[in-house]
């Protein structure tokens, strides 16, 4: 862990990066006790707003803040260029991979990614064999996790297909910004994220099924006791659509209704925040409660289109991650813009046995996990943490892979004894429907913890709000 | 609008209604159980000041069962702060800001944060923290948070469904609660209709007044000793008085005139023949008919028309 990690703010020599010039000419002349009293300010906000996740395995429906960082993530715009433009790519080819998988396989035909790695992956839906979405979009949200690690090279770190969540975060950090510090929004040239439901709206309605003039799109949630809760009434709100539970829809005539005071209303387009298994108590888990029976048939037969589409996890299960780039070449036949981190799969002999020698160097982790759990990061966890670990990689080597420690990269944030550089990462949100599309920027995730590599906000991390600068 | 987010509507404003007639209940309660003790006849129900809002809210028996004996303290538990008994200020505050989160979308944003507000303060009071504010200064503080979130909803709330179905909840919870609070003093608490004049009774119906903010209004209107035939008139018949049996039913009825079609006549007819009833009523037919039988009918009725509005609008069956 002695390489130099890269700040965002500073360069190795201490030197200030020029896109940070305006915010720290503004933090030297503002009083610390100004800034204090700004912070109390922001959690007061929060709170009363209720910008507030759900804790699992705590007192049901605890509600904790996730915490805000004032001190914001900034993106020169060069580089944003070339992160738009990567990520644009990326997604375009996950799509294109997914339309594959469930129609002609070429991909898999070609010998490009084994056969039996897609098929027999859990999240292979084989009901979506040979069924045409609209636009042959299946992932019309994506969340890219990037990270920046080395000198500053950014790489992806995963892409989430499902239900990415986080981005009330993005636009509440922003507005939260602006309220307690318009002055640096009126000096400096900050690209606007707001618009972000507009063009989410602009999107769902694009991929409704053809021939519907005024498509109604709804936000379908787990219910109030959800860890995300918060954003998929927030999203529905900013929309100006109706925020649905499973109870208050029903498939009739393979078409799908909501239960309105003036009688069953006809829905389109289903923003559904709901993972595939509890969609429809007929089609998959019969013990979903979250769910509407008759859902996937009413879907199969073109008269509602899901966003996402269903059967996406099989494009950003870690198994399939280290085909990505190879996918930009085989559908675009272009070079990858951005960086994978290399990866070994430990379903693989030689990666495993390299993988248990080098334990203590590596991040290891599990192929369909989420959340920052059940993985390893080997430098920081202690001998009898690895030593279960690798009791688990052994008796299971398909279910992991392995990558290296990356040295992520760090901004200052405000802690108990002052500024203090944390590590970061990035998931800038990438709409595809007509066109492809994102606002500049994301959430940007802090690991709070001096050192920690985990940014989830279940495990203490914190956000920050992230600037594109215009220039 | 979605059936769920019409039915967290009603029951986010019906809670809050509740909120503040339970603090206005347990206000005049307070204040009368401060009077010395000889202004107040022995053997009356009323020289147990403290059942009175048990049996105006219908909540004796499960009190009972809780506590067993009847003290300032258990009632003044029990009705703020008690989470077992569902309408509990604790409670009604909770359900309300629960029935808020899971409509933020139809509500704005002003609303949410003024329940979330009152909720967060909730959860710092218990029962020494209420004795240190003041019990009076506590339940002031309820009925300021409820006017609060009335003019956040009335100054913020564009008047659509939302907004319609929000005012039906109020005011089907303040036209039960009003019929309650008089069918008890009526009902349980005075011996006889001809027991008037004392000083026990003018207390006691000031009290009656006072918690539905109406001694004022009253003073103002009759300029004479408080009568319960006057009562009666102020709370049922009264069109000026907002807490009125007419200004409810008034409010209930146009409100289902804007949400009821063509398929749903039949709720808007029988709001209308109960309006009709207090528009044209007179106080002399409702004294020769029975007070007491009068408001029960009247309960019944509202509460036959909170079935319908139920089954059409708010929980439908198909």
């Amino acid at each position: 862990m002695s390489r130099p990690i890269y700040d965002e703010m500073c360069a190795a020599d201490g030197t200030l990066r020029p896109h940070y010039q305006g915010f720290s000419d503004w933090l030297k002349r503002t009083p610390n006790e100004q800034i204090a009293q700004k912070r109390e300010e922001a959690e007061r906000a929060f709170h009363r707003i209720g910008i507030t996740f759900a804790v699992y395995g705590e007192d049901a429906g605890t509600e904790r803040l996730i915490p805000f960082d004032l001190v914001p993530r900034i993106i020169p715009a060069g580089e944003w260029r070339i992160l738009e433009r990567g990520l644009k790519q990326r997604v375009q080819a996950l799509n294109l991979f997914l339309h594959d998988i469930y129609h002609e396989q070429n991909i898999l035909r070609s010998g490009t990614i084994p056969a039996e790695q897609v098929l027999s992956n859990t999240q292979y839906r084989r009901e979506m064999q040979g069924m045409d979405v609209p636009g042959g979009i299946y992932a019309h949200i994506a969340g890219v996790d990037i990270v920046r690690a080395d000198e500053g090279a950014y790489y992806v770190l995963e892409d989430n297909l499902r239900v990415p969540s986080g981005v009330s975060y993005m636009l509440e950090n922003r507005r939260m910004m602006m309220r307690l510090f318009p002055e640096l929004f009126a000096t400096q040239a900050i690209k606007p994220v707001e618009h972000y439901p507009d063009l989410l709206l602009e999107n769902l309605r694009g991929v409704a099924p053809a021939g519907e003039e005024e498509p109604e799109v709804a936000v379908l949630t787990p219910g109030a006791y959800n860890s995300a809760y918060f954003e998929h009434a927030f999203l529905a709100q900013q929309m100006g659509v109706e925020l649905v539970e499973g109870q208050d829809l029903f498939v009739q005539n393979e078409t799908l209704y909501m239960r309105t005071t003036r009688g069953p209303r006809r829905v389109h387009v289903l923003y559904r925040r709901v993972d595939d298994d509890f969609l429809d108590p007929r089609a998959f888990r019969s013990d979903s409660m979250l769910g509407v029976p008759g859902l996937f048939a009413a879907y199969r037969a073109g008269r509602v289109t899901l966003a996402n589409a269903i059967g996406t996890g099989v494009a950003d299960d870690k198994s399939i991650y280290p085909f990505v780039p190879e996918m930009i070449r085989f559908y675009l036949t272009e070079e990858p813009i951005l960086n994978n981190v290399p990866t070994w799969q430990l379903r693989r002999e030689e990666d495993l046995r390299y993988c248990l020698d080098h334990l203590a160097e590596l991040v290891v982790k599990e192929v369909h996990g989420a959340g920052g759990y059940g993985m390893l990061v080997g430098p920081a966890a202690s001998n009898a943490e690895r030593e279960s670990f690798r009791g688990r990689i052994v008796a299971q080597p398909d279910k992991y892979i392995a990558q290296p420690t990356l040295a992520l990269s760090t901004c200052p944030t405000f802690t108990a004894t002052g500024l203090a550089p944390r590590h970061i990462d990035l998931r800038p949100y990438v709409l595809s429907g007509k066109t492809v599309n994102l606002v500049p920027g994301g959430l940007t995730r802090v690991a709070l913890r001096q050192g920690s590599l985990v940014v989830n906000s279940s495990q203490g991390g914190g956000t920050k709000d992230t600037w594109v600068m215009a220039h | 609008m979605l059936c769920r987010t019409a039915n967290d509507l009603y029951w986010m404003a019906r809670h809050i209604e509740r909120a503040e007639n339970t603090a206005r209940l347990l206000d005049v309660t307070y204040r009368m159980s401060l009077l010395p003790y000889e202004a107040i006849a022995p053997g009356l129900a009323w020289a147990e000041p403290w059942a009175v809002p048990l049996i105006t809210s219908g909540l004796a028996t499960s009190f009972y069962e809780r506590f067993g004996e009847l003290s300032a303290e258990a009632v003044l538990r029990f009705m703020i702060l008690d989470a077992s008994n569902p309408s509990s200020i604790y409670c009604c505050l909770r359900f309300a800001r629960e029935s808020a989160r899971s409509v933020r979308g139809a509500i704005t944003s002003e609303m949410y944060e003024d329940l979330n507000s009152a909720w967060l303060e909730m959860r710092g009071y218990d029962y020494d923290r209420i004795q240190a504010t003041g019990v009076s200064e506590f339940l002031e503080w309820v009925k300021m948070r409820s006017h609060l979130f009335r003019g956040v909803t009335f100054g913020t709330m564009l008047r659509d469904e939302a907004y319609h179905f929000n005012r039906l909840g109020t005011h089907i919870e303040r036209a039960d609660n009003t019929a309650r609070i008089l069918d008890v003093k009526y009902h349980t608490l005075l011996p006889s209709a001809d027991d008037v004049g004392g000083a026990v009774d003018y207390y006691q119906w000031s009290a009656l007044l006072r918690s539905v903010s109406g001694f004022e209004s009253y003073r103002k209107i009759y300029s004479d000793v408080i009568t319960p035939r006057r009562v009666a008139e102020l709370l049922i018949l009264r069109r000026d008085m907002p807490r009125s049996l007419h200004s409810c039913m008034s409010f209930i009825h146009q409100t289902l005139e804007v949400l009821c079609d063509d398929s749903s006549r039949e709720i808007e007819r029988s709001s209308g023949e109960l309006f009709a009833r207090l528009h044209y009523g007179k106080t002399d037919d409702i004294i020769k008919f029975g007070l007491h039988e009068y408001l029960m009918e009247f309960l019944d009725r509202i509460s036959v028309l909170g079935g319908e509005i139920n089954r059409y609008f708010l929980v439908p069956t198909y």
